[in-house]
């Protein structure tokens, strides 16, 4: 059964559990940073960071909004990235089957050094300049196939980060969407139809991140082997 | 916390106020929302729009140091609108009492006052003789409870609290009126029976020189409104430390031993005049008066520490403080660098970065003949030696290191806010030659003994001291030693008809004896682990349906006092004992079983036989409160550091009671500090940082000091975001990284702006080693606190920031 999170914004307090836990369960070391005028640090997702609290800061009449934005893959149900990195090894990026789990390899190394956007309409993944690798968010299925929640869901104590089977996040999507909606006449669930990682957020999407929402800049064109496994789903598992 | 962290769940309004207790207790969120999704309103009243800002209904700015004059224009709506629960006033309060003659309050001051001679480290002393209330011919207080006498509390607080009102308290402030209306309206709403609100404070309050008075304030709101005692109410500490709880309760402060006993004066040679003065006499039957039991604690005590030696003789062994002497942390500092006295055991903290201006800190340290260091890693004080300013050469402090191992690598307890008692099964073995610090204690105490028992002078406290019931054949032992708190039968002893046999452990503290024949490491802990077992390791979600309607889980871990989880929870129930908020009942009295039902209640009589705050010794919530250092009703003073040269409240600008050391230079009104400065935590980094700057992950999301300020101040100051600048105080300098935000706007007071800026208090310069983090906040913050606590003033002191000199900043 298809998997998927839940991100309530509404609910993000910025502690920033989900950002060290996943660092810590898939052991990536630390950069060196600096503060530049903002809590954010790293300043943008990494080879080695692959969830990033981001925070936004905005003037609404007389007061101020602070924002959070806990950002992550948001494994697409139809992901473009292993569309493009499918012309170049079919091996480079596969969904799991199950899950829904959008995973990079080492044969990532194959694609090549392009820009983020060109491979992902949300600009997640990013390169390793000494090896050429790929990285990002796995939705640790490492710990799902145990049976366990992804690190940073494990780690939120606010019930920002929800992660289940699709159907029942969808619910309880629907559910904190009618809730909000009273207070927060812009409350909206973001591409939902499109990715397992559906954030609701309770301002305009742009005011949390540029690429909160997918951005229109990315050709949604399908390549071959995209276009079988549409016709052929089993094709699609078959090639993961 | 009077409640506990599920509890805040059941309140209707949550109140945070002097925390920032989303970032700083991020758990609590989860309880907070639940409260919310029931319909909770959640206002946030900070001088920064902090992350728990973003969560409110309700946010009101406040300049830093003012709390008093915002709590006490709630006090004046409340009063003025007849929102108080008058039924619980008068039943559970002392609203009713009078107060003696002799009483006053003229300009800013109670009657009594004595200034003090500059050599003191107070600024001046009540005689709280003159505060008393009057007494009928059996010593009980007289009442009046249709509240009209004149000099009845209620009339008293009316008269002081009158002079609150919404102009002057917004110009003190700089909260907005209509800010402060709606959130006096909104909280006062919960004044009705079966509606409740809470507090959740931490260091924003108490770390005033009027830290004690900004809690007594929500206190007096508290009970006024009928939330003591209560379901979702209460008077709620967010614990800075997973287990300051436990170390308080245990004696982390001069003043008390463990089980908030006193600290043993100079003035009470025996063990007799020590318990007659602390023992309170009541001739009220209706007064449970539990402190009564005060020497079967003291003398419980004494038996864990001597368990052969006759308690009058053991007493006379204990360490006796000065009378009249305070030995509060800054005095200690002040002493330690008038040469006072020459060894320094810095256990578990990393003073030359989290006490009070640092740099008199560091120079205390230089005064010193040895330090003994136990910390899991080398630190600002251990190394103070060879810090910023330092000259090794000339320093002649000798340092130990002992390294002792992290929390989660040894067995023990930890205590949290709600008070609960939670075991931990240690998880790795502690790295190389690092141990816990119960074995630290324990083979440092068997050296001493063995040096002592080959002469010395005043040998035998240390001779007798009964070291063998902390360990087994390994060594320091978790289990033996919460044993010896929850404490022993010492021989057998008949109570009730039953016979407890020798060496049987105490089933609760209302077994404990004063004739030497129990002992007891600490009263409050009795119950906590009996011959049924550690009790504080249970697991049990078992509840019953009235529990659970509030959460409580009275088999899960194990609460002091006796697994009470809600205290003072008599003044839930009115005099029959039926529910004042039947859907979130604390406790009910069933007349079929004749027992309550629920939580485990402040005693077990029947309703209305006893008086219901158990720990008074009249038995009634203290509205006046004649027993704190600064007054019985909280009064709106000034920071010792402050913007303005009036407090529009009284002629007293400052508290006149304030531990100051009046030779130290304070900013006041001073044009070359003019900006107020508060020093806060943030999530990712703990204390002075040692354990977080430490973790690469937390160091590479908070890497720097830095300064969040207005961006009207950077504009004035010319700051740019982002770049390096100087923060100065009269003590000391550091940079930080400018951090402009629209969260910070500038407050209007008396007429003019005010500006006010923050500082974390993690970094030091000691690591990151490229001194890229900065340095204490603490360099700048001043000597001064409260005169009950001595905790020092860092949430209200006089700062300037300026653009940093070339070549100023090597960092």
């Amino acid at each position: 059964m298809p998997k998927a999170f839940l991100v309530d914004l509404s609910r993000c307090t910025a502690c920033r559990g989900c950002q060290i836990a996943c660092k810590q369960w898939h052991k990536l070391p630390a950069e060196k940073t600096k503060n530049v005028g903002s809590y954010q640090n790293p300043q943008d997702l990494s080879f080695t960071t692959y969830k990033l609290v981001r925070y936004s800061e905005h003037d609404v009449q007389d007061s101020v909004k602070w924002l959070f934005f806990p950002e992550q893959c948001r494994h697409c149900i139809d992901p473009p990235c292993k569309g493009m990195a499918d012309d170049y090894d079919e091996r480079a990026i596969v969904q799991d089957p199950e899950t829904g789990a959008v995973i990079f390899t080492d044969f990532t190394k194959k694609i090549g050094d392009l820009n983020p956007e060109e491979l992902c309409p949300y600009n997640i993944p990013r390169r390793d300049p000494i090896t050429g690798i790929w990285s990002k968010c796995d939705m640790c299925l490492d710990r799902v196939q145990n049976g366990l929640l992804p690190a940073c869901v494990q780690a939120c104590p606010t019930g920002t980060m929800n992660f289940g089977e699709r159907e029942d996040m969808l619910a309880l999507a629907e559910k904190r969407l009618t809730e909000l909606k009273k207070k927060y006449p812009d409350a909206q669930l973001l591409d939902p139809d499109d990715v397992s990682t559906i954030y609701l957020s309770i301002y305009p999407p742009s005011w949390y991140h540029k690429f909160a929402v997918a951005s229109a800049k990315q050709p949604h064109t399908m390549n071959r082997a995209q276009a079988l496994a549409k016709i052929f789903p089993a094709l699609k598992h078959r090639v993961g | 916390m009077t409640n506990h962290w599920i509890d805040l769940k059941n309140s209707d309004v949550i109140l945070v106020m002097g925390s920032n207790a989303a970032s700083n207790h991020p758990i609590s969120f989860k309880w907070v929302n639940r409260a919310k999704e029931n319909g909770a309103k959640l206002i946030s009243v900070d001088p920064r729009f902090t992350q728990t800002s973003t969560q409110a209904d309700i946010y009101a700015p406040l300049r830093g140091g003012t709390d008093i004059a915002f709590l006490g224009g709630m006090i004046k709506y409340i009063l003025d609108n007849n929102l108080y629960f008058k039924e619980y006033m008068v039943n559970y309060t002392n609203a009713s009492f009078i107060v003696s003659k002799k009483f006053t309050f003229k300009d800013g001051l109670f009657s009594g006052y004595k200034e003090g001679d500059p050599d003191s480290a107070y600024r001046g002393k009540y005689d709280k003789s003159f505060w008393a209330f009057e007494r009928d011919k059996n010593g009980n207080p007289k009442k009046d409870v249709s509240l009209k006498h004149k000099r009845c509390v209620f009339q008293l607080l009316k008269e002081h609290y009158k002079r609150y009102d919404l102009a002057k308290v917004s110009s003190v402030t700089g909260t907005p009126k209509d800010k402060l209306l709606e959130v006096y309206k909104t909280y006062s709403a919960t004044g009705k029976p079966d509606k409740s609100a809470t507090i959740m404070y931490a260091m924003g309050w108490t770390q005033h020189t009027v830290g004690v008075q900004n809690i007594r304030s929500m206190a007096m709101i508290q009970l006024l409104l009928g939330n003591i005692g209560v379901a979702g109410g209460g008077v709620n500490a967010l614990r800075g430390e997973s287990n300051v709880q436990g170390s308080t309760d245990h004696c982390l402060l001069w003043h008390i031993i463990p089980g908030y006993l006193s600290v043993p004066k100079s003035h009470l040679p025996t063990l007799k005049e020590y318990n007659d003065a602390y023992t309170p006499h009541c001739n009220d039957p209706k007064s449970a008066n539990w402190w009564q039991n005060y020497p079967k604690y003291s003398v419980s005590l004494l038996r864990a520490m001597y368990p052969k030696t006759d308690q009058n003789v053991s007493y006379t062994w204990l360490p006796k403080a000065d009378t009249g002497k305070t030995y509060t942390w800054l005095q200690l500092f002040d002493a330690m660098d008038k040469d006072e006295f020459k060894g320094f055991f810095a256990w578990g903290q990393n003073p030359a970065c989290s006490g009070a201006n640092s740099n008199k800190t560091r120079q205390a340290l230089s005064k010193l003949d040895w330090m003994v260091n136990v910390n899991i890693f080398d630190n600002e004080t251990g190394s103070f030696w060879h810090g910023p300013g330092m000259k090794p050469k000339d320093i002649k402090t000798e340092v130990f290191f002992l390294p002792c191992c992290t929390s989660i690598e040894k067995e023990g307890s930890i205590t949290n806010s709600g008070r609960w008692m939670q075991w931990r099964t240690p998880g790795p073995k502690p790295l190389g030659q690092s141990k816990s610090d119960g074995h630290i204690i324990c083979e440092l105490t068997q050296k001493i003994k063995e040096k002592y028992a080959q002469g010395g002078v005043f040998a035998d406290p240390i001779l007798n001291l009964d070291i063998d019931s902390w360990q087994d054949q390994h060594g320091y032992s978790a289990v033996n030693t919460a044993k010896l708190i929850n404490g022993y039968f010492l021989k057998d002893t008949e109570i009730k008809g039953k016979i407890y046999k020798k060496g049987t452990l105490v089933p609760s503290f209302a077994f404990l004896q004063d004739d030497g024949s129990t002992k007891s490491g600490n009263w409050l802990y009795c119950n906590s682990f009996t011959e049924k077992g550690n009790m504080a390791a249970r697991m049990d979600k078992t509840q019953t349906p009235m529990q659970e309607k509030i959460g409580l889980y009275p088999q899960w871990s194990w609460c002091w006092p006796v697994n009470r989880r809600i205290i003072y929870n008599r003044a839930s129930v009115d005099m029959k004992g039926t529910p004042y908020a039947p859907e979130k009942a604390v406790i009910a009295w069933n007349s079929t079983t004749q027992k309550w039902d629920g939580d485990v209640p402040d005693g077990g009589w029947a309703p209305g036989s006893k008086y219901a705050f158990i720990m008074r010794k009249e038995g009634f919530g203290q509205i006046f409160g004649p027993g704190r250092e600064d007054g019985p009703f909280p009064e709106h003073y000034e920071p010792m550091e402050c913007p303005v040269d009036k407090n529009p409240f009284s002629k007293q600008l400052r508290s006149p009671v304030a531990m100051a050391f009046a030779k130290e230079e304070k900013a006041v009104c001073d044009p070359r500090y003019p900006f107020v400065c508060s020093t806060y935590r943030v999530t990712e980094h703990w204390q002075t940082g040692l354990m977080t700057r430490h973790t690469p992950w937390l160091l590479e999301a908070q890497p720097q000091m830095f300064c969040e300020m207005s961006k009207e101040l950077a504009k004035l100051r010319g700051i740019e975001n982002g770049e390096k600048i100087m923060i100065e105080s009269v003590r000391g300098k550091l940079w930080a990284v400018a951090l402009v935000t629209s969260r910070f706007k500038p407050f209007e007071i008396m007429g003019t702006t005010v500006h006010q800026v923050g500082i974390p208090w993690h970094f030091g310069w000691q690591y990151p080693e490229d001194g890229s983090g900065g340095d204490a906040a603490n360099l700048l913050t001043p000597s001064v606190g409260d005169p009950n606590t001595g905790i020092p003033e860092t949430k209200a002191f006089m700062v300037n920031v300026r653009k940093a000199k070339e070549g100023e900043i090597n960092a």
